[in-house]
């Protein structure tokens, strides 16, 4: 499991182990200010880095930042 | 003068039976019953159990609102100046109905209530912050060491005494603040206690955090391009009308949605359930909260195997600890049985 959220020390506090910070609590996966392909885009990072952090071994709870 | 207790037990503390007389209606004794034996030994002469009202625990918690009147009722006409309840242990019916009917003691007698049970019992958290729980064993071998601080307790609070903190007394904390005079100011209490940490010594806090369990990571992902990858969100995401009227705070159920023929959230068909943040955005585009589209996209192009046709949403927003995780334990039962291998989950 990968928590994606932008405040990262509540998932820190409540024990997930792989993290991936994001954009802002009303809009974690995206950015309103942005055009939509390149909102899209970001988001596109975004989840292949929470993919990356699903593929990558962790012994205790990692940020990937 | 001597203090009146008024003492509330379950059918199988009172010597009527167990699980098949639990329907017994509520009865009322004169004198102590059972455990208000050894509560009458430990009170002396300073204070008499005048009655025992008996209840069957499925009988109350079947009937809550009709039970909890004919308990009042027989209580307040014994005219008690202080109401025991229990000890339930780890019973967890019995439990309830002791709270439940301290709670009214407290509410519409005005008088105060001394309870025990064990921590995890349901009834503790539900009404703890009403009556004053003193901790007990799981079991009913733990009635000796019980009676003792929840008589002590008794008869402070039927004195009209000052009590004391949750340590002090044995209580199980109640959620309520005291203000308390110091003898130094917050900002050195904070430095000593960071030095203390420092120096690895003991200290005590003053503000105690929630105890959060921790689990070991899982394994990484083998072959994404195999796996099947499944979203989940406390951020509210939810069809369009939210079907299952997930309340926007305090949620007490979570949603299974199907993901057949989405390929991107929108107005149209979706929309966030949750309060306590600006919806605007995420009514806008809900892929801002749950990322489908970009998933469809990857599904598509075989960047990963598959996205499982199912996505799990609650709402975060003040939702019990409690709540939480048996959210979890039931959606992670779901996701096994379906066969996921990896899990998104988003927050808000």
């Amino acid at each position: 499991m990968v928590h994606m959220c932008t405040v990262v020390p509540i998932s820190l506090t409540v024990g997930a182990n792989r993290i991936v910070p994001t954009v802002a609590i009303p809009h974690p996966l995206g950015n309103p200010s942005l055009s939509r392909e390149d909102e899209k885009k970001l988001r596109r990072k975004l989840v292949e880095k929470a993919l990356n952090a699903l593929q990558t071994e962790v012994t205790g709870q990692t940020v990937f930042e | 003068m001597t203090i009146r207790i008024v003492h509330y037990i379950n059918q199988f503390f009172a010597g009527i039976g167990g699980e098949e007389k639990a329907d017994h209606k509520p009865e009322v004794r004169e004198g102590a019953v059972g455990p208000g034996i050894a509560f009458q030994q430990a009170f002396g002469e300073e204070a008499k159990i005048v009655a025992t009202v008996i209840c069957g625990d499925s009988y109350f918690n079947e009937n809550m609102a009709a039970a909890t009147d004919e308990v009042i009722g027989m209580i307040e006409k014994n005219k008690p100046d202080l109401v025991l309840c229990g000890p339930a242990f780890n019973a967890g019916r019995y439990g309830i109905a002791c709270g439940a009917v301290a709670e009214a003691v407290v509410d519409r007698l005005g008088v105060p209530v001394v309870s025990g049970m064990y921590p995890e019992n349901p009834g503790v958290d539900l009404y703890k912050k009403s009556a004053y729980i003193i901790e007990t064993s799981n079991s009913a071998a733990g009635m000796r060491k019980a009676v003792a601080p929840m008589a002590r307790l008794a008869l402070k609070l039927a004195r009209g005494e000052e009590i004391g903190s949750p340590e002090e007394e044995g209580y199980i904390p109640r959620g309520i603040r005291q203000n308390q005079f110091a003898s130094e100011r917050g900002s050195k209490r904070a430095v000593e206690m960071l030095i203390k940490k420092l120096k690895g010594e003991e200290y005590t806090t003053e503000y105690p955090m929630p105890v959060f369990d921790r689990v070991t990571p899982g394994a990484a992902i083998k072959d994404i391009k195999k796996a099947k990858i499944a979203l989940v969100s406390s951020g509210g995401p939810v069809p369009k009308g939210n079907p299952d009227r997930i309340e926007s705070s305090s949620a007490s159920k979570f949603g299974k949605y199907s993901l057949q023929g989405i390929d991107d959230l929108n107005p149209e068909n979706s929309e966030t359930a949750h309060g306590g943040y600006d919806p605007v955005y995420a009514n806008e585009d809900l892929d801002r909260v749950l990322p489908v589209d970009v998933l469809k996209e990857m599904e598509r192009e075989g960047e990963i195997g598959s996205l499982h046709e199912y996505w799990y949403a609650t709402v975060g927003n003040g939702t019990s600890v409690a709540n939480a995780k048996r959210f979890a334990a039931e959606i992670a039962k779901d996701l096994l049985a379906a066969g996921v291998d990896g899990v998104i989950l988003t927050s808000t």
